[in-house]
This record gives structure tokens, sequence and C-alpha cells, in this order.
């Protein structure tokens, strides 16, 4: 408006100016004015029509404003919702796990003194783990295998039930677990996958005498009585001696039409409180080892106790297990033989060169007949490598030197391949 | 965002609880990185599998940066929270477990052992010894590391 006035008097000044340089007449003057008027309502209009596009841009603006608000709040909507979703299908996805692992061995062992040979490829055990879970607190976990590829009638293999639990979470620090299950003992028979230990078939002390893998049915609570401190207690079937040889691992029923007229119980503690060391000690009451099995053989032998301890340790690329374990076996049966007392040990240093490389060195020392003066000790030693080319796959080769009673000897290399998932 | 499928079970401190711990209460707003390109490939590369998510937010202040981070153990996630600093990692915690085996990971006496540690490439500069029967936990854990030094510096650059 400022202007509009300027312009007004400039305009009238202008006028004045030319009438004193030469004065025009009323009618001049007259027509002067109109066209200065004229010109007002032509500026008045121009005024009225810039307001009007202003207040359209301003209202265009909070539009915009507007809608970039709500394109962000959609956005970011759209961002919770896909992460949500992602989340709930991963997670319902999770709720049924499938999981496995499986070796293939080649043995190439020569036997020496009446010991025999063996040139064997073998895939050995083909496993798959299904695990379900139903709430927070109660899951399923069963692993099923195939051990030599084939089984059935006169073939090598078997298809074998290893786990298959329920699990209930009573708190945060107990559980509970009913069903068939891995016995709480020694050092690979939980955790036996083949990315996990060195040497291309499991050492055979725990084989031998824990005997791993040895599952059995029942029920088992598991906690923690302190920070890195915890228990498993455990009421199962039992063994049940094969023969009269009464050896350990024969006794194993597999939960297979198990004798169940007399039961086992089994304790464990263990000890994880350090990083990289694990000790840990197991009991193991068996009521009557000498019940009547599924081939009707039934046992002089009564009660039989195993204790077992161990210790696994891992500093940096330094690693070592140690276990020892015993059983003592009541009876005339097994005193008769010698198996009354069935005892080994083993030590296992090695070293991680790296991420993909390590090397084995170990120690075994076994007898199921260590009850009497019979030659019937096993020595073996074992020196091999492990290659990781990934961390779940792993390629294995070792040599064993076996000592047996009577002077024979299975000597040779070993060479696995195993991957789990 | 971590909160979404954390139940009640094993959550032992919950995101707010932990950032107000870590910025003694004055926690700064969050920020957020978008997960695309060499950036998804970068953190694929350091856990083995794809990151489940759009995007991740953090705490930044003149000093830290906090990342709550989710990796699965053996089937289920777990909720790690870890502060860095020049860095460099400062403290780990886990916040939520939801596993039913390899909880010893959440002891201090296994955390402090990533305090100071940094990056030497992809890989974290010293060795991490395990707990026996937690593998998976431990694994998650050291992968949840790698992966926050590696978005703290993605971040600051």
């Amino acid at each position: 408006m400022t202007f509009k006035k300027t312009a007004l008097a400039f305009s009238l000044m202008t006028a004045i100016g030319a009438a004193q340089a030469a004065t025009p007449s009323n009618e001049e003057i007259w027509q002067m004015l109109q066209k200065m008027q004229q010109q007002m309502a032509e500026v008045q209009q121009q005024n009225q029509a810039l307001k009007a596009e202003n207040q359209t841009l301003k209202n265009k603006v909070d539009a915009t404003e507007q809608t970039a608000r709500e394109a962000s709040a959609t956005a970011e909507a759209l961002a919770v919702a896909t992460e949500e979703a992602v989340k709930t299908a991963s997670f319902n996805a999770n709720k049924t796990s499938i999981g496995g692992y499986g070796e293939l061995h080649y043995n190439n062992l020569e036997g020496k003194n009446g010991a025999s040979d063996l040139d064997e490829m073998d895939f050995h055990r083909f496993v798959l783990f299904f695990g379900h879970e139903f709430n927070d607190r109660l899951r399923l976990f069963s692993e099923l295998e195939l051990e030599h590829s084939i089984a059935g009638d006169g073939k090598g293999g078997e298809i074998e039930l290893e786990q298959a639990y329920l699990e209930y979470d009573i708190n945060n620090q107990h559980r509970v677990k009913g069903g068939l299950f891995l016995m709480p003992v020694g050092i690979i028979n939980e955790t036996h996958e083949p990315a996990t230990f060195y040497g291309t078939e499991r050492n055979p002390v725990e084989k031998n005498i824990i005997p791993a893998t040895w599952w059995e049915g029942g029920v088992m609570f598991s906690g923690q009585l302190a920070q890195g401190f915890s228990y498993d207690i455990a009421a199962t079937s039992g063994l049940s001696a094969k023969d009269s040889k009464y050896k350990i691992r024969d006794g194993r029923q597999k939960v297979s039409g198990a004798n169940a007229e007399n039961f086992a119980y089994t304790g464990r503690l263990k000890w994880t409180a350090i990083p990289g060391i694990e000790l840990a000690a197991t009991v193991n009451y068996q009521e009557e080892f000498g019940q009547e099995n599924s081939n009707g053989f039934m046992g002089d032998a009564g009660s039989a106790t195993l204790f077992e301890t161990h210790a696994v340790i891992e500093q940096g690329n330094f690693g070592l297990r140690a276990l020892y374990a015993t059983w003592d076996v009541d009876g005339s049966g097994p005193k008769a033989y010698g198996s009354d007392e069935q005892t080994g040990w083993y030590i296992e240093p090695s070293y991680r060169i790296n991420e993909n490389f390590g090397v084995f060195a170990r120690y075994n020392e076994w007898d199921n007949q260590a009850g009497n003066s019979t030659d019937s000790e096993y020595e073996q030693i074992d020196l091999g490598v492990n290659w990781w080319p990934h961390k779940d796959v792993v390629v294995k080769v070792d040599y064993q030197d076996q000592d047996a009673p009577a002077g024979k000897e299975q000597d040779g290399i070993n060479v696995g391949l195993g991957y789990q998932f | 965002m971590s909160s979404i499928t954390v139940s009640a079970r094993g959550v032992y401190q919950t995101d707010e609880d932990f950032l107000s711990e870590v910025f003694a209460d004055s926690v700064p707003k969050s920020q957020v990185v978008w997960l695309k390109g060499e950036l998804r490939q970068s953190l694929s590369d350091i856990l083995g599998h794809d990151y489940n998510g759009l995007r991740i937010r953090y705490w930044r202040d003149q000093n830290k940066s906090v990342w709550i981070l989710e990796e699965i153990g053996k089937e289920q996630p777990i909720t790690f929270g870890v502060v860095i600093s020049k860095q460099k990692v400062e403290a780990v915690k886990v916040l939520a477990f939801r596993e039913s085996r390899g909880d010893e990971i959440r002891h201090p006496a296994f955390t402090q052992q990533f305090e100071q540690v940094t990056l030497d490439g992809n890989k974290l500069d010293r060795q991490i010894d395990g707990i026996s029967g937690a593998t998976l936990s431990v694994w998650a854990m050291t992968s949840v590391v790698r992966m926050a030094l590696y978005l703290d510096k993605f971040t600051s650059s």
C-alpha cells in the first residue's frame, strides 16, 4: 500500500508539474483524474488477486506438510508392521525345528597276532532331530538315527530312536523331562555331533565303559544350584546283562521292550563357572544288572554302580579332555568272569592351529574284566587332525595304535567326514 | 523393537532399563540405520545368515553407542545389549534368553571376556573361551558383538 500511495503522489506531482509547465484545461485534469482512478482500481484488483494467490499457496503448503507427515507415519507403521510380521513368521516357523548330523567313516586297520584287519567304508550315522515348542515352558525333542546305512533283516544297520522326550520348565532354574533321553554322563554321551570332537571314531573308553551312546526311558530333573553349578537327577529303566560276560555295553536295552522290573538312578553335578572349564561327576546305580533280558538270560548279578568324572578345558588354542569311569558290579556271575570291575580312562590334549585346523593326541586305557588278573586290558593311542572348512562341517584323519589282550594289535588310519545343522 | 517376541520367561532386563542404566537416565534420542546394500551384505557375512529386520535402532551420545540386537542360539532369539565406546566393547549383556540351554553366557565370568575387544578385520581381536554345553549361545554372542562393532564403525563414518 505504501508503494501505491507513493505512486499516486508522484502522479499528482507530475501532473501539477506538467500543469505548471503548460496549464491543462479542466477537461484534461478531469481525464487525468479518471485515468488515475482507473489505475488505482486496477492496482486494488491486482492486490486482491495476489492475496488470493497467497492464500492458495499457503493452503497448498499446509496440505503438503500434512501429506508429508502422514507419509512419514505410514512409512514408520509399514516398517514396524513388516518387522513384526517377519519376526512373527520366523517365531512361528521356529516352533518346529529340524536338525541333524551325519558321519561317513573309512577305516584302514591292520590286525596283528590274530587280530582282524578292517578295511571298510561305512556311513556310520545319519541322524535327524525334530523338536517342537508347544509353549514357552513345554517342548519336545527327538532324535532318530540310521546306523550303518541299511537296516532290516540280515543287514548291518539299525534304525534307533535315541531321544524322544518332553521337557517342562518348572521355573527359570529348574526343569523336568520325561520320555527317552540320553543319560547325563561322560563327555560325548550327550554331545556327539562329529564337528564337536577329535578323532574319526568316538573314543573307546566312553564307548566300552560308560557305555556311550547310552539312553534310557524315565524322568529327570535338571537345573542350576548356583551360577555355573548344575545338577541332574534321574530315575530310569536299567541295564540288563546280555550274557555271562556281563559286559556293560552289551547290557543296553535301548528302551525296546526293556525289562523294567528294576530301575536305575543317576545323579550328576557339573561345574562350568569359569569359561572354558567343565568339571563333572556322575554316579549311576543299577538296582539289578542281572535282570532277565529279552533273550531270556537271567544273570547271577546284583546291583551295579558307575562312578564317572571328567574335565574339559579349553583355554585359548589349547584344549584338554580327561575322563575316568569305573563300574562295580555285584554278584557271583560277574565276579567269576572278572567283569565285576570294568574301568577305563583317557586323556586328550589338543591344539587349535587356527579357526579351521586342530591337532590332537589321545591315550586310552580300558578293561571290561578288570576284576581278575586275566590279560584283558586294551591300550590305544590316537593321533590326528581335524579340518573344519565350516564350523559345522569337519574332515578328520587320524592314526590309531591299539594294543589288545594276548599281544593282538589293530593299527592304521581312520578318515571321517561329518556335518551338523 | 526387540520386545515383540519377548515372553515373561527369561527376560532379565527390559530394553528401557538397560538404556537408563547405560546412559545414567539421560537416554539420547534413538537413531536408525537402514539395512541395505553393502551394510546388509556385511551383516550377513558376520552372522552367516540374513539379519531379520529392515533397520536397526541405536542410541548414541558423545562417548558411546548402544545396540540392542537379537540372534538365534539354537532355536530361539537371544536379545543382547552391547555398549561400544571408541570402537571397543565397553559391556555386553544378555537382556532376554529364551532357549532351554546355554544361559550360562549371561554370567559376568563369561561376558567380561568381551570387554575392550575390538575388530581385527571382521573378526574379534582376541579368542573367547567357550562354555561346555553352551556352544551355540557362545557363537550367537560372539556374532552379535562383531555385528555391534561393525555397526558402530559404519554409523560413525
